[in-house]
């Protein structure tokens, strides 16, 4: 997107080299930002790693996607004349049909499953009935504008109205009842499938009193498959991300590498604040326990467990299992409520916030090995060459220097689970926003 | 459901996928008759070890086609950030640029 500004936008022309797993999301980026016509070429996949000899291979040979030499498509995308009569291939107005083609329910559930408009999992199929009973649960008409949504920052958002919610929202088999939550969960613009090739999943976080009256689970087995509303919840906020913003299909628009299994129900439970020591997790980002409302993460990947704070050395333990964590990806405190109680006997945490204080003074690493981090390199430490702190001072350290691994405001704390047992974890992700979904009721 | 002339039921759904942006073709800056002489920047998005590609890339320049003088910058932040600031000096100062490894 960026050779694209610079050769739109700035006259320079220019061309890009993208790694050869890119090509379809190129293409796909270039057509929908008008500039199908942009240079560019391909080198193979990975970069990353690659020996300087390696590296010149690839500069002198040929492109995996083209089969022409590397250099000689870079030269000639800086000479060639622009050729606008491609432009006449694209389609600069589209719509989408609100109906599709009247069919046999056997055939339908094949062209969903075709289009990509599923988990590859068996979906509700959303008659007109169906959608006007979701409707119903919502005093927003079918036709408003509810949102935006894009995969990532290099694409454009598409727009969806209510209606278009409750579509997916069907065929996720959600209850009527849960429309305000998934309304909710659209409306806050952010996607649970983005194309990142980190293979990101969502979490989704339910507080307030529509946690009892649609009857979400807080307790046993609530990240689990065994309630309702959660699953189906967690399902609709994950086919209405792919089928609103414009789809997710791999290779093109979607490049997680591994993929990820939490985004079959995007992590999607209440918060349990029956049996929460502390104070409720919408209650700390500036709503009244009065309010409902849902908290997203994106970026749900690394996973941390271990069972209970013990005596002597929860310390360590808990340090062990920071130092484990993806430096990149800061840590939610996932806690059964008989952790969450631990933690208050351990170390006098009376309040959340006294807990993400020792956390974020604990969460250590030597500075040389944090700089290191693939990740850390790429989304950290450009911004502390140029001076953005905390990072610019993190920079300075010794590489033996202890340096803090996160930042206190990307730390967080929630209270789930049935006191089974007690079992805790702690989820690397990042906090996005918290949401009302009574302006959605 | 209906009843189609054919005897088979059918049902009738709702589409599920949201509404496209409107798509504006954007005009390429021109070409360059020729790089001899010319100064073309080499942008580094910082992202998995671009920069170190970016200087095999600029070795070919200096031993295939040394009358072309080139430049290799980082972007100023990381490369999901737009970067007006560089691209204003790549445009007062260049004939053109390379962009890699991605974005």
């Amino acid at each position: 997107m960026h050779a694209i500004a610079l050769d739109s936008k700035y006259g320079v022309p220019t061309v890009a080299i993208h790694t050869n797993v890119f090509e379809k999301a190129v293409q796909s980026v270039t057509r929908m930002h008008g500039m199908p016509q942009a240079r560019y070429t391909f080198v193979p996949q990975p970069v990353m790693g690659k020996t300087a000899e390696q590296l010149k291979a690839y500069v002198n040979g040929k492109s995996p996607i083209s089969g022409r030499p590397v250099m000689q498509e870079v030269v000639e995308g800086l000479t060639r004349p622009a050729e606008g009569d491609n432009l006449q291939d694209v389609k600069f107005e589209r719509s989408t049909p609100r109906f599709v083609d009247s069919d046999s329910e056997e055939n339908l559930h094949r062209l969903f499953l075709d289009n990509n408009w599923t988990d590859k999992l068996p979906i509700v199929l959303p008659t007109q009935k169906k959608v006007d009973e979701m409707l119903a649960h919502t005093s927003r008409k079918p036709d408003e504008i509810a949102g935006h949504m894009r995969s990532n920052q290099f694409r454009q958002h598409w727009e969806f109205t209510v209606e278009k919610v409750a579509v997916n929202a069907v065929m996720a088999g959600a209850k009527p009842e849960y429309f305000p939550v998934i309304l909710a969960l659209a409306a806050s613009g952010v996607s649970a499938r983005g194309s990142t090739t980190s293979s990101m999943a969502a979490m989704v976080v339910v507080n307030g009193p529509i946690r009892n009256e649609i009857g979400m689970n807080s307790g046993t087995g609530a990240m689990a498959p065994y309630n309702h509303a959660n699953a189906t919840i967690g399902r609709a906020y994950g086919l209405l991300s792919q089928n609103l913003q414009g789809g997710s299909i791999p290779g093109d628009s979607y490049m997680g590498s591994q993929g990820n299994g939490y985004a079959y129900g995007s992590v999607t439970f209440a918060e349990n604040e029956e049996r929460s020591p502390w104070t409720p997790f919408q209650v700390q980002h500036g709503f009244k326990a009065s309010d409902s409302t849902v908290s997203i993460f994106t970026g749900c990947r690394s996973t941390a467990f271990t069972l209970g704070v013990r005596e002597k050395y929860w310390r360590e333990h808990v340090r062990n299992m920071l130092r484990g964590m993806d430096a990149h990806s800061a840590p939610t405190f996932l806690l059964d409520p008989i952790a969450a109680r631990q933690y208050i006997d351990r170390g006098g945490f009376d309040t959340k916030e006294k807990l993400i204080q020792w956390v974020y003074e604990n969460a250590l690493m030597p500075a040389g090995e944090y700089w290191d981090y693939q990740l850390i390199q790429n989304y950290i430490y450009p911004r502390a060459t140029f001076g953005e702190e905390p990072y610019a001072s993190k920079l300075k350290a010794a590489p033996n220097e202890m340096v803090k691994m996160f930042k206190p405001d990307e730390i967080h704390v929630v209270v789930v689970g049935g006191e089974t047992n007690g079992y805790w974890r702690i989820m690397g992700c990042n906090y996005q926003k918290t949401v009302s979904i009574d302006e959605w009721r | 459901m209906s009843e189609p002339t054919n005897g088979a039921q059918t049902t009738s759904v709702l589409n599920p996928v949201g509404f496209p942006p409107k798509v504006n073709p954007k005009p390429m800056a021109n070409r360059l008759d020729s790089l001899d002489g010319k100064t073309i920047y080499l942008v580094d998005p910082r992202f998995d070890d671009s920069g170190l590609f970016l200087r095999q890339v600029q070795d070919w320049f200096a031993e295939h086609m040394p009358s072309v003088k080139t430049k290799l910058v980082e972007m100023s932040s990381v490369y999901t950030k737009d970067d007006p600031k560089t691209w204003e000096t790549i445009k007062a100062n260049g004939d053109g640029a390379i962009i890699g490894v991605g974005h």
